[in-house]
């Protein structure tokens, strides 16, 4: 086939599955059936396009032109191949999940979720494949639309609160800063094709390059740099497997890795290093790191827990782009993939809890991890990938960040980075205690000391497929080396 | 037969009108009307052609050759607003039949087509035409024959608001012809291009520079720029839907058309923006409008009211692109004219299809709908997404250029104010989306149907087109650069 091709396949085929899958809304096997096969098969596509950019050739494509000079066009790069290939790979397992979980969470309006989540994948596809900075705003926009229906699926008055928050922070930051940066970059550089290096070394000042920066970081809402953090918490009303794929996979990797796409892409890393115009954003996102953390440890809600746990994480990766060195862009661009396959077990648990258990809360777990020894062992596993410990994968990429901040000769960021571990200690790892070492609550006289109750397979799977992730990165983490390297040797 | 072509766009229309004053049968009577639009339509199409083909062209009316006798002239900008203003008279009366049926009373039927088709003919004439005193002629042809339209209107608030802008028209007509008529005493022509000549001459006098200032008033208020819109939220609100859409898609634009004309092709770029100061009067008046505008929408109760509010902002959005007087700023303006008489007559159509199926447009008489009437909120919404300018919509295109010719200019306190107001939009449109979307329906309405095909399939192509315009803008926005250049007099000839 035509190399070229499976571009457009990649980012259409999610939205051709929608279409199945929105008929065949009333046979829900058929239907699940549908959205399964539709993310098996785009992950084959997306293998596909992995296999030939791997052996070298470089696959492009121009759709059209969306106004005189401006293309909508695709190109693979390798943070670009990384962001597609984790989230088309998670999306078979959040599918799996998903149908386990709504089912036995009686959703209603399942087969809207099943579209809805099927758009925002495609979205999702298109911003990692953009060409250009226009290409990927428009793929950027249409996922905050795409999932807006998502956050607010209960249809209750706490939904459509979120909902607005959701939308008001997404939309306001990127409408006012990162179109206009965009159109900024248009005017100064004649250009928003991503190139290697960057496009804007010699056009603009110094200053105006910590400006434009700014402009773009905190444009790119998804990557929940404080101050507009808020939408992530506040979206985590959602269906657990929205809050697992979307909110802590594909929005919010969406935006760090516009951010790292920009840095390097656009700016080029040389132009940073030189100007020393993203060290303030060093200090946001290490800022973000703490505080988040800090704010982590005080919710009893296990997934908001989670939420500001991403929000930290995901300023790892910012601050990877901000260390403006290679080792500091590796390593953000691993943590996209080695916090993914955490962060969605985590939530996959969460998940899994409030569907058999019914309970959401940190403080009602004690005990539990006698009802669900497998659920539990796994949030153990990606809990230590979080926190950066070996055997799992989170340890490399925060290996490359602290080697990115002696590069970088800003020893102080390091001691953030250890700080932040100890912090996530401190948030994930008494509830794991507290799952397997404490006593379930007393029980009334003469109730039976309960048995196992796992959740529904559909769910089960997932969790320990994802699960083993994290320890499989750890030692494939050379692939994926290989496969960023480019990014830093041109 | 291909040169009279230019005289047939009006005079198809003009003529037709009277002969709906006869026909008594309804069907008859629409379908007459249906003929007439659409072949103006194809008319405007084939014209437009024409001027891609050769260039600009005039046609002289009875064989008089300017500055003699009248001509019709033809260019680039003329060829897209006759276009757009036919496209939207043709479109809106395959969209009218249902609509009429509830909301205009049997007696008036015929009397609707022929106003209908009277206020397009005027429209088209506007635009057409070279000869100044034409403008004013069409001007009151169109005007005079919306009054009578709006006061169609079901609720009897609809004369009042007629009146209203019966007052306010006839003021910025007379600004207008006095303006004319300042303009004609200096010069003794009344031919665009000849005067265009002849005003080089005695530009430094003050009478033309009063005439200059009658002119931009009278424009104004005829395109309801912030502070002269006072009559267009009633005039809007209290019309029959079908009025409504009709309107909000073409007359405000043809304002547009002739601020443009006046001030770039009659007094030219120099004149009007260097000499004269319009260029700081008009952003300033676009910016304001844009966001009192815009504030005032979003406290709106009635869903038409609302979108009234929202059709000032966005004649801001387009006044601003001319304020800049760059190929880049002209481009995103008339570009604007263009997406936003797509996009706003889309929206009237689905209040209209609202209307048929509920009888109000009333913010709390909308709650729960989208679950009986889908596909109508679902063409809302792309309208809505319009409007805020997301990608992909027709309304980014026309963000785009504005925002780029604000940075061009330096101007970048403009630029975000641009983005900023686009944002204000996103509270107005969500206030009915979570109304229509979120809510359960009201106790009192039973079982509501989706609306007639016959009013969304119309509704519908303006959705499809207002996405179709925002993917590819090659048709749009390239006809709105190559006019803007011909305005501006750089490149070659359009």
């Amino acid at each position: 086939m035509e190399s070229s091709a499976l571009l457009a396949i990649a980012v259409g085929l999610p939205l051709a599955g929608g279409l199945p899958v929105s008929l065949l809304g009333r046979w829900p096997n058929a239907r699940e059936a549908a959205s399964l096969l539709t993310a098996g098969a785009l992950f084959a596509v997306v293998i596909a396009i992995l296999r030939r950019h791997l052996a070298g050739e470089h696959l492009e494509l121009e759709l059209f032109e969306m106004m005189p000079g401006m293309p909508i066009a695709f190109e693979v790069e390798p943070l670009g191949m990384l962001f597609a290939l984790v989230a088309s790979g998670l999306w078979i397992v959040t599918t799996a999940y998903a149908i386990g979980y709504m089912r036995a969470h009686d959703e209603t309006d399942q087969t809207r979720f099943f579209v809805c989540f099927a758009v925002a994948i495609a979205a999702a596809i298109g911003v990692a494949l953009a060409r250009n900075l226009l290409t990927l705003f428009v793929f950027y926009e249409a996922l905050t639309l795409s999932t807006y229906p998502l956050v607010t699926h209960s249809r209750t008055e706490e939904a459509r609160e979120s909902g607005r928050v959701y939308l008001g922070i997404l939309l306001t930051t990127s409408v006012l800063f990162l179109l206009l940066a965009i159109l900024w970059t248009q005017q100064l550089a004649g250009t928003v094709e991503f190139e290697p290096g960057g496009i804007l070394r010699g056009q603009v000042e110094p200053m105006m390059v910590g400006i434009l920066l700014a402009l773009f970081a905190f444009g790119t809402g998804k990557a929940a740099l404080m101050p507009f953090h808020r939408w992530l918490p506040a979206a985590m009303v959602a269906p657990t497997p929205v809050s697992a794929l979307l909110h802590a996979v594909a929005v919010v990797k969406a935006g760090v890795f516009s951010i790292l796409k920009i840095v390097i892409y656009i700016f080029g890393i040389d132009l940073l290093a030189e100007t020393r115009m993203s060290e303030w954003l060093v200090y946001v996102a290490s800022f973000t790191i703490l505080a988040a953390s800090l704010i982590a440890l005080t919710k009893d809600n296990l997934k908001a827990r989670l939420a500001y746990s991403t929000i930290s994480q995901l300023s790892y990766i910012v601050l990877g782009a901000a260390l403006a060195s290679s080792t500091g862009v590796l390593g953000g661009s691993m943590h996209i993939a080695m916090h993914a396959v955490g962060k969605i077990t985590l939530f996959f648990v969460a998940g899994a809890i409030m569907v058999t258990l019914h309970k959401t809360e940190v403080s009602q777990m004690r005990g539990i991890g006698r009802q669900m020894p497998v659920t539990m062992a796994c949030f153990g596993i990606a809990a230590v990938s979080i926190i950066g410990l070996p055997p799992m994968g989170g340890s490399w990429s925060k290996w490359f960040l602290l080697l990115g901040t002696i590069d970088s000769g800003m020893l102080p960021v390091a001691a953030v980075l250890i700080v932040s571990s100890l912090l996530s200690i401190a948030y994930l790892m008494p509830l794991v205690a507290r799952a397997f070492f404490a006593p379930l609550p007393d029980q009334g006289v003469g109730e039976q000391r309960p048995g196992i109750r796992e959740a529904p397979l559909f769910c089960l799977i997932p969790i320990c497929l994802t699960a083993l992730g994290s320890p499989a990165l750890f030692f494939y983490a050379d692939d994926l080396y290989e496969l960023l390297k480019p990014l830093v040797t041109p | 037969m291909l040169d009279h072509f230019a005289a047939l766009q009006v005079v198809l229309p003009l003529l037709a009108s009277p002969l709906c004053a006869l026909i008594r049968n309804r069907r008859a009577v629409h379908a007459v009307s249906l003929l007439v639009t659409s072949a103006t339509f194809a008319i405007a199409v084939l014209l437009a052609l024409q001027v891609a083909d050769r260039g600009a062209f005039s046609y002289e009316l009875g064989g008089w050759a300017a500055p003699i006798g009248i001509e019709y002239r033809v260019d680039a900008l003329t060829a897209f607003v006759l276009l757009v203003v036919s496209g939207i008279g043709a479109l809106v009366m395959w969209y009218a039949r249902e609509s009429l049926e509830v909301e205009i009373s049997y007696q008036r039927y015929s009397l609707f087509h022929v106003m209908y088709l009277l206020a397009l003919a005027g429209l088209l004439g506007i635009v057409i035409t070279g000869d100044l005193f034409n403008v004013f002629v069409f001007l009151e042809i169109s005007a005079l024959s919306s009054y009578v339209l709006i006061s169609m209107g079901r609720d009897r608030r609809a004369l009042t608001a007629a009146y209203q802008y019966l007052i306010m028209g006839t003021i910025g007509a007379t600004f207008i012809l006095i303006g004319v008529g300042l303009m004609y005493m200096m010069t003794g022509t009344l031919n665009m291009t000849d005067m265009a000549v002849r005003l080089r001459e005695v530009s430094e006098t003050r009478t033309v520079l009063a005439a200059f200032g009658f002119l931009t008033v009278g424009i104004g208020l005829k395109m309801a720029l912030f502070p002269f819109h006072l009559w267009l939220p009633n005039a809007y609100t209290y019309a029959p839907s079908v009025v409504t859409a009709f309107l909000a898609g073409t007359a405000t634009k043809v304002a547009v058309y002739v601020l443009l004309r006046f001030s770039l092709t009659v007094y030219g770029v120099d004149f009007s923006f260097s000499t004269m100061p319009l260029s700081t009067v008009l952003m300033a008046l676009a910016l304001a409008g844009m966001f009192s505008a815009s504030l005032v929408a979003v406290f709106q109760q009635d869903v038409k009211r609302l979108l009234a509010y929202s059709s000032v902002a966005q004649i801001g959005y387009m006044v601003l692109g001319v304020s800049f007087a760059s190929v880049t700023g002209l481009t995103g303006g008339i570009v604007h004219l263009a997406n936003h008489a797509m996009m706003k007559c889309m929206l009237f159509c689905v209040l209209g299809c609202v209307v048929v199926r509920i009888g109000s447009t009333h913010i709390d008489d909308m709650r729960g709908i989208a679950k009986q009437m889908p596909l109508t909120m679902g063409a809302f919404v792309v309208g809505g997404l319009g409007l805020i300018g997301v990608p992909a919509t027709a309304g980014f295109i026309s963000k785009w250029y504005l925002v780029q010719a604000a940075l061009q200019q330096g101007y970048w306190p403009i630029a975000v104010l641009i983005l900023a107001s686009s944002l204000l939009a996103v509270v107005y449109v969500w206030r009915v989306i979570e109304v229509a979307y979120f809510e359960e329906p009201p106790p009192g309405r039973g079982d509501v149907e989706e609306a007639p095909v016959s009013m969304l399939v119309p509704s519908w192509l303006l959705a499809v087109a207002t996405i179709y315009f925002g993917l590819d803008s090659e048709l749009t926005a390239g006809l709105a650069r190559r006019a803007a250049e011909a305005l501006l007099l750089v490149g070659g000839p359009a």
